[in-house]
């Protein structure tokens, strides 16, 4: 059902770039494909890796069109080498610190993503 | 799904800055672009050869731009007093060039 919920996201997305128009035959992020697979992530526990070289991990609350992340229950990966942030409990990560975000494999249908990435991607109508 | 700052108004929270900052304070106030301001804010300032110190900074404003991470903390498990030497953050780096 995280299939259908990601395959419903990227129709739906795809529509709703088709209905705003598309800017001279590129589209910027109106598709928001990723946005719309992160939120099929909401609820799941994820690792995110920010630029600083810090990995949080944590339950995916929500991600906005910036992909800023707001986690919830957060964990320092190597708690040992960050005793500064072992106090966090909920964090919301700017989108542009992010380096990384790590997701089990098994929540992703890799081809589908890739296919509706393509298709974005290819060239103008 | 907005993820948004809201409901952290009113709240202490900490903020990681992109120099590697931690500041902590409460927040009074942000935008969509995650400028804050920040009431009796202080800086819990981590450095390599003497132990964490706190320095008092008052109404702050961090502009969004410089912003890392925003999260509330549990207090109890902030080391306030710890005597143990811990370096600082590191900053965000940007593209390295190869």
């Amino acid at each position: 059902s995280t299939v259908n919920k990601l395959e419903g996201f990227c129709l739906a997305s795809r529509r709703r770039a088709e209905l705003l128009g598309v800017y001279r035959g590129r589209e910027y992020f109106h598709a928001m494909i990723f946005l719309s697979f992160f939120k099929t992530l909401v609820g799941k526990e994820i690792a995110v890796e920010l630029k600083n070289d810090v990995v949080l991990t944590g339950t995916l609350h929500s991600v906005d069109q910036y992909l800023n992340v707001k986690l919830l229950n957060v964990k320092i990966i190597n708690p040992e080498k960050y005793p500064q942030l072992v106090a966090l409990q909920n964090c919301f990560v700017r989108g542009s610190v992010v380096r990384y975000i790590q997701i089990p494999p098994e929540l992703v249908d890799t081809e589908l993503l890739q296919d509706a990435a393509r298709k974005e991607n290819a060239p103008a109508k | 799904m907005a993820s948004t700052l809201a409901e952290w108004r009113n709240k202490s929270i900490c903020v990681v800055t992109s120099d590697g900052r931690i500041i902590l304070g409460e927040l009074v106030g942000h935008d969509q672009v995650q400028n804050l301001i920040l009431k009796d804010a202080q800086e819990r300032v981590y450095t390599d050869n003497s132990p964490p110190e706190t320095v008092e900074l008052g109404l702050y404003v961090i502009r969004g731009d410089n912003v890392c991470m925003i999260a509330d903390y549990n207090a109890k498990l902030w080391d306030n007093d710890s005597s143990s030497i811990v370096g600082p953050l590191p900053p965000i780096q940007q593209q390295e060039k190869i």
